[in-house]
């Protein structure tokens, strides 16, 4: 888990260098992250993990948090064992 | 019968009287009758569109549900007996099944919509090419009548069935219920694209009759008719002359007829949403907003967040995402990765999907080119805007502008203008002469126009630019008390001798400066035609 979180710290680091991810908990809402931003870390998410996560997941609840996207990793991870 | 006409305003008088004193657990169905009487007085004809729309949408819906369910009690009951791999096979199987479902539903109702919509666009597209090939026989054009509203619930319906589809909503149980969601009335004429799981909270709910909450409808309505009627229906006669005579109204009087139109279409479509969920709220039922002070967008993108966000959350959630993270796009990702390079790599399957979402758009928009390149001309400029804003960044540092007054209402003015341009491909239907016009406008020589007296001669009196001069800054007004909160609260906070003012000024505004004339019958909404 902390591995997971590490790396996605690290992606959206390099997406947004001037935001505080560790503590944001409304990526979305507060519109840090845009739909280009969101798909692209599905991307980045796809490459470094392996993991699809499909249009169906993406709903802000998933996407708000850093913890909120290690969960859904893990769920689709679970899913998939 | 359109929101601005005498019909309607005493339909809906009738509706409220009635829906206030029936029995509560029918007012949903007063709502779906009233709703296919206005369906049914728009053209009758249209009506076999939308029950076509309504069943097929609400039966694969359930049917959906329905496997969906069989699938977990089998699951369950088959929980010990199955492997992992068993489990999965019979998961992806029905999942099969049910998304045959859903594109069979979702071709045949966008199917509909494109044949009745396109198919003389698509006609005269292919007579061109046999033209252009010598060919002498042309195909003949189809009359199809073209169905009230019909991308507005054809969206609303498709959005419902893959909302089900993805299990983020449930399934309707009820034709009639599900009907009223599909036809009911205020939306038909120009939207919003409601999403089921937020319009059905208060739309099939019993609702008491509480002051405040008619009161606070009315006024919404009200704003709404001072808008499409002080505003957009006066400014509409400045528009008309210049957009119809492209020879004698060129140059500086293009600036002019696009800031005339960019006032209109916003008076004009958020007048009407406004009246839409101002009836609304007068029953009761809670509809989402459509926009967020659009023209105080410092960047186009921002723009789009909040224009019609209905229709641009629709495009966003039900062709952006899905296009984007499917499994070609991903494999598309990974090859431009390797040979393009991580940094460009990685945005164009982004750039790929979003030039699909604005070609979509742009076609969703009207059957002809000019809507398309409008589209277009959106995703281009988004996509400059993307790639420049590591440099944005660093201008912003340099200069330390981020943040500054000045600064934000450059970005502010801006974005109006860039808007302004793109909405004359809306004005002209003829793509040669929107791009004639917007080179026109580069290279004027008029511009002594904007003071001589000529703006006089545009349909427009002195008057006529008095009111409105007064009426845009009312709303320029209105948009910068709303950012701290809701206006029509803040007036109710007042005394009531102010309270009184604020609403009766207003109704008595409309009816004073409203343009009606003799045989009064206010121009048709733009989006309408959409």
């Amino acid at each position: 888990m902390e591995d997971l979180k590490r790396k996605l710290l690290e992606i959206l680091g390099e997406m947004h260098p001037d935001v505080d991810f560790e503590s944001c908990s409304a990526l979305v809402d507060q519109k840090v992250l845009d739909s280009f931003d969101i798909v692209t870390l599905i991307s980045e998410i796809n490459d470094e993990f392996d993991v699809v996560i499909s249009a169906d997941k993406i709903i802000p609840e998933n996407f708000n948090s850093v913890d909120a996207l290690c969960r859904m990793i893990f769920r689709i991870m679970e899913e998939n064992e | 019968m359109f929101f601005t006409s005498y019909e309607f305003i005493g339909f809906i008088a009738a509706l409220f009287l009635l829906y206030y004193r029936i029995p509560k657990k029918y007012q949903w169905m007063l709502l779906l009758a009233a709703s296919y009487v206005f369906y049914f007085m728009a053209g009758a004809d249209a009506l076999i569109y939308i029950l076509v729309t309504t069943v097929t949408t609400f039966f694969t819906a359930c049917k959906i549900e329905e496997n969906e369910t069989r699938q977990k009690i089998y699951l369950k009951e088959k929980k010990e007996e199955l492997t992992r791999e068993e489990k999965k096979e019979y998961k992806d199987g029905q999942k099969k099944i049910r998304f045959r479902w859903l594109i069979f539903c979702i071709l045949l109702n966008i199917g509909i919509l494109a044949v009745v919509k396109y198919a003389n666009f698509a006609i005269s597209n292919v007579n061109d090419i046999l033209d252009a090939v010598g060919k002498k026989q042309q195909i003949s054009y189809v009359t199809l009548i073209l169905p009230m509203g019909i991308s507005f619930y054809t969206f609303q319906a498709v959005g419902y069935l893959i909302d089900v589809y993805r299990g983020t909503c449930a399934a309707e149980k009820k034709l009639l219920r599900f009907a009223l969601f599909v036809s009911f009335f205020p939306q038909l004429i120009q939207g919003p694209i409601s999403r089921f799981g937020n319009l059905s909270k208060t739309l099939y709910k019993e609702h008491f009759f509480e002051g405040k909450t008619v009161a606070y409808g009315l006024q919404r309505m009200l704003w709404g008719y001072f808008k499409k009627m002080v505003i957009a229906d006066r400014i509409l006669a400045g528009v008309n002359t210049i957009i119809c005579d492209t020879s004698t109204y060129n140059g500086a009087y293009i600036f002019v007829g696009m800031i005339f139109y960019t006032i209109e279409l916003y008076a004009d479509f958020t007048g009407g949403i406004d009246i839409t969920i101002g009836i609304a709220e007068t029953m009761g039922i809670q509809m989402e907003e459509n926009f967020i002070r659009p023209y105080f967008s410092k960047s186009l993108k921002e723009y789009w967040q909040r224009w019609h966000i209905s229709m641009s959350s629709w495009f966003r959630d039900y062709i952006f995402y899905p296009v984007s993270v499917c499994k070609p796009m991903l494999n598309l990702l990974k090859f431009s990765k390797k040979q393009l390079g991580d940094r460009v790599g990685k945005r164009l399957p982004v750039y790929v999907s979003s030039f699909l979402v604005w070609l979509a758009t742009g076609i969703w928009h009207g059957a002809s080119w000019n809507f398309i390149v409008w589209g277009l001309a959106n995703w281009i400029i988004l996509m400059i805007s993307e790639e420049l804003e590591p440099w944005y960044e660093k201008f912003h540092k340099r200069f330390s502008v981020k943040g500054k007054m000045s600064f934000r209402l450059f970005q502010i003015g801006r974005t109006f203008l860039l808007i302004c341009i793109l909405n004359l491909f809306d004005c002209y239907t003829s793509l040669a002469d929107t791009f004639g016009m917007i080179r026109s406008m580069f290279t004027a020589q008029n511009w002594q126009i904007l003071w001589d007296g000529s703006l006089l001669s545009l349909g427009l009196m002195a008057l006529d630019y008095g009111i409105l001069t007064v009426s845009v800054t009312s709303l320029i007004a209105v948009s910068l008390f709303q950012r701290s909160g809701s206006v029509r609260d803040q007036i109710a906070a007042k005394s009531y001798p102010i309270r009184f003012c604020a609403w009766y000024g207003l109704f008595l505004l409309v009816l004073l400066l409203g343009v009606y004339g003799i045989g009064y019958d206010a121009s048709q909404f733009i989006y309408n035609r959409f």
